[in-house]
């Protein structure tokens, strides 16, 4: 009984798979899958995403949608990563024990706020504060949702998971590495720096592939900051659709059982799910060996 | 000093300048994130202020702001985690307690591992779209849903199959979205156990059940109840899966068809009728409140925030204190 209680995550994964496959790849005889409706090539190499027009008008590219959910994991890359890694060499390196008990739980804090409290935080705060001011002082048109919010919200919310992940695979480095260095007349941000960071690197890597999955993921915040225009563009101050944004977005009206516009739903879900799945492997294996090599 | 020396020694003052901006680049990175969070807090609380009261949490929604509450959505929100709660326990412990004491290291057990842990990086919204399609359509099996009706003597309840967008759907949903965090922890609950705890009950001839029941499960439940709790309130603010479900942003009464508190006290069956009833959830409310064209709504959204805060405060707060009243008993 024990056995199918853990039997049930599989079940789990393959209930996933299986429904997300059924509705996009191949359909079970009397209805047909997202893809016996459109043709593959239309779907990866069409521009242009007009799921809720008819006829000529419609449009399934799922380009636009790709490329808005690449810039805003962009941008928030750019924001979390060094942040957070900053924080880990922090805590881990040079935070005493009681800057660590304070540092500590606020990251918990910050990493157990809700999505939609970052996304409403990101609408009523960091753009009409933050990037409005500064950028429309220097010449840019900013529309009221913006890429750049986004990827900005993202940002600051992976940045407690990178911090907490990194800095566990930088406490893994044995001391005796620390040691040897200092004994070699290193000085600590050469210890840090040059010993700590590359012996964890690996796993600092994993930590940032996680993330990245994670605000690849992300649905809410951007949602909310990002609005939801599927434009193939690449300004981040322009309004674009993310793929989990687009799902929500068609999931809040109602939709009719069996159209092509609720299969394109699973089609979007399966790239998402694959591209996902992909990176959290990688980045699972990546820390499992990790932790094998110092212990 | 000979030349070597000098050069030495300069570049030493300079690696040492380098490594004090280095810490105090990182030193600012930390304190900055922190500001960030205080600035949120802030800035929602201001907002928040003087919107936040008392009919606020006992009215439900209106085209009014100063007269919509969030009365739907909490009670709401308590029905899925307290039935998200009652599945993802039972399945959650006893999947963490077959693979850490009873699965032998096999190929079979390696897999379910690094199966479980990438469910818990699965987006989300996956799951919304894997609960849209198993249990509010089940897989469109039924063209038009089918009424049922139990009774059980002294009151009865009707539900529908395909379930619909019914609490039961989201309770189910967020199981299963919960169910890889929740083992995890109490997984990392049981390691935590000392083996000696166990090598010394099955020395006095206890069989492996009832070490894992009297002896390892006591041990680490204060663990597992952290564990859980922390689980749990991540799946109260969780709003993606649950708008992917269908559910109303807003709703003028909370499952059941309950309109105040005098309603569910003078009709008890609407309580069993709960489970089987539309719902909404504070995170819902506060997305549809920020979809909201008319101004007024985002101090109404703030003030939904901050009760979800305070929800998400008072679970934390109770793991925080299972944990701290619970390891000082026990020593090894």
């Amino acid at each position: 009984m024990l056995f199918g209680c853990a039997l049930l995550s599989v079940l789990t994964t393959v209930a996933i798979i299986f429904v997300l496959v059924t509705e996009s790849l191949v359909g079970i005889p009397p209805h047909t899958a997202f893809f016996q409706d459109v043709s593959l090539s239309e779907f990866f190499f069409s521009t242009e995403w007009a799921p809720q027009f008819s006829g000529s008008q419609q449009h399934y590219g799922v380009m636009p949608l790709v490329c808005g959910t690449l810039l805003i994991t962009g941008i928030s890359g750019l924001i979390g990563l060094p942040a957070g890694l900053m924080i880990a060499i922090y805590l881990s390196e040079y935070a005493s024990p009681r800057a660590r008990s304070v540092c500590k739980p606020a990251l918990e804090i910050l990493a157990g706020v809700p999505t939609v409290v970052y996304g409403y935080f990101g609408l009523r705060f960091v753009t009409p504060y933050l990037i409005m001011p500064l950028f429309k002082s220097m010449g840019f048109s900013v529309y009221g949702f913006n890429a750049l919010c986004g990827g900005i919200v993202v940002g600051i919310m992976i940045i407690p998971m990178v911090a907490s992940l990194s800095e566990d695979v930088m406490r893994a480095v044995p001391n005796s590495l620390r040691e040897s260095g200092y004994a070699l007349g290193a000085t600590k941000f050469d210890v840090s720096a040059r010993i700590v960071v590359p012996s964890a690197l690996s796993g600092i890597l994993a930590s940032f592939l996680l993330a990245l999955s994670r605000s690849i993921g992300e649905t809410m915040a951007v949602a909310i900051c990002a609005g939801n225009s599927p434009n193939l563009t690449l300004n981040p101050f322009s309004s674009v659709q993310t793929m989990t944004a687009f799902i929500v977005n068609v999931m809040q009206g109602e939709v009719v059982a069996g159209s092509t516009l609720e299969k394109s739903l699973y089609a979007v879900a399966l790239v998402l799910f694959v591209i996902t799945l992909v990176m959290n492997l990688i980045s699972q294996m990546v820390l499992s060996r990790y932790r094998e090599v110092y212990q | 000093m000979s030349l070597h020396g000098k050069i030495y020694e300069r570049r030493l003052v300079w690696r040492h300048r380098i490594g004090l901006i280095f810490e105090w680049v990182c030193r600012i990175a930390t304190f900055l994130s922190l500001g960030i969070l205080a600035v949120l807090l802030f800035s929602i609380g201001r907002q928040a202020f003087g919107w936040l009261g008392w009919g606020f949490l006992t009215r439900s929604n209106s085209y009014e702001a100063d007269q919509a509450g969030i009365m739907a959505g909490l009670i709401g929100s308590l029905w899925l985690v307290g039935l998200t709660a009652i599945m993802s326990v039972p399945l959650g412990v006893g999947a963490a307690v077959y693979l850490e004491e009873y699965a032998k290291p096999s190929r079979l057990t390696k897999f379910i591992q690094l199966n479980i842990s990438n469910l818990a990086g699965v987006p989300s919204i996956v799951y919304g779209i894997l609960g849209f399609t198993v249990f509010v359509r089940m897989f469109g099996l039924r063209d038009r849903p089918e009424r049922f009706t139990c009774s059980l003597g002294f009151a009865q309840f009707s539900f529908e199959l395909p379930l619909g967008r019914v609490v039961l759907s989201g309770a189910c949903t967020l199981t299963l979205l919960s169910l890889p965090v929740v083992i995890i922890a109490a997984q990392e609950a049981l390691r935590s156990v000392p083996p000696s705890l166990r090598h010394a009950s099955l020395a006095l001839g206890a069989t492996k059940w009832q070490t894992v029941r009297y002896q390892v499960l006591p041990a680490a439940l204060p663990g597992i109840m952290t564990g859980v709790i922390l689980s749990l309130s991540r799946a109260i603010g969780e709003t993606a899966p649950l708008a992917v479900l269908g559910a109303a942003a807003q709703l003028s009464f909370a499952p059941g068809r309950i309109h105040s508190i005098g309603d569910a006290v003078q009709h008890p069956s609407k309580i069993l009728q709960a489970p089987f009833d539309q719902f909404t959830a504070i995170p819902l409310q506060i997305y549809g409140w920020i979809n909201e064209p008319k101004a007024a709504f985002e101090h109404v959204a703030a003030a939904g925030i901050i009760v979800l805060l305070i929800v998400l405060l008072l679970m934390n707060g109770t793991a925080i204190f299972i944990r701290q009243r619970f390891q000082k008993k026990i020593r090894w």
